[in-house]
């Protein structure tokens, strides 16, 4: 059973997600990339982190794709427009280096042996509010600063000069 | 086949590989932030996969704080790309060619 999610999940991701970054329309793009998110918050579902899959579904398909899309269309974004000057050299290296960022990833993970057994660890909400009010109090207090200063300085550039 | 937490960290790296690409090859504005936002995905999902396997909960409260920072980014970075609108009629970063307007 959890073969079969996790491979759907899996192929299901990849192609949402080259669907994403490969077609013309900005709509689609964005559209499909919620897609690919709700197949990594099945991961996470099955690598038993239940809070952080209902976080992900909130957070990245509930605002953050939602402000891309309120941008997308309010900026009435055209359909990307082959180049005038094509540069062939420029689009290999970029594959190729993109290639090599994952097959070394790839590679480099399937050679790591952990010691440690895979302990299931509860990833419910009360465990993980826990450690953010107890041992990580600072750093959450500190990204609501983070938020503050996002917020603010998202307002500022986007305000008309008059 | 018995699905291990190694499965799900490969999973991540071709994700990253597709958002590198995406990153590297496209011209459009909005395409790049998507592709920098599957790649920040990718690294949340290795480092769930990766605390499990230690049997960790920290993984997941760092996920939690790379998603906020993920916002505040994305939040920035389309202001950004409405300002340059604004200057350009066009989001297409080819056509970002000066240093100062």
């Amino acid at each position: 059973m959890v073969t079969v999610v996790f491979c759907l999940a899996v192929v299901v991701g990849i192609v949402s997600a080259v669907v994403a970054l490969s077609h013309r329309s900005p709509v689609v793009n964005v559209l499909s990339l919620v897609v690919t998110l709700f197949c990594i918050a099945v991961s996470y579902a099955l690598l038993g982190a239940e809070f952080l899959a209902a976080a992900q579904i909130l957070i990245y398909a509930g605002a953050i794709l939602v402000l891309f899309l309120f941008v997308v269309m309010l900026l009435n974004a055209p359909e990307e427009q082959p180049a005038k000057e094509p540069r062939p050299f420029q689009r290999a290296a970029g594959l190729l280096l993109a290639l090599l960022a994952g097959a070394g990833g790839v590679a480099v993970l399937i050679g790591i042996q952990v010691a440690a057994p895979g302990v299931q660890v509860a990833g419910d909400a009360r465990a993980i509010g826990r450690m953010l009010v107890g041992q990580y109090l600072f750093a959450f207090e500190f990204i609501s600063v983070v938020l503050l200063a996002a917020l603010v300085g998202a307002l500022v550039l986007v305000k008309r000069k008059h | 086949m018995t699905v291990t937490p190694m499965h799900f960290v490969i999973f991540a790296a071709v994700l990253f590989a597709i958002g590198a690409a995406g990153v590297l090859l496209r011209r459009s504005g909005i395409s790049i932030l998507l592709g920098i936002e599957l790649m920040l995905n990718a690294a949340n999902l290795a480092l769930v996969a990766f605390g499990r396997i230690h049997g960790a909960l920290d993984a997941q409260v760092f996920v939690f704080f790379v998603m906020a920072v993920a916002a505040a980014e994305v939040a920035v970075g389309l202001a950004l790309l409405v300002a340059i609108f604004r200057k350009q009629q066009s989001i297409d970063v080819d056509r970002l060619n000066v240093l100062r307007w």
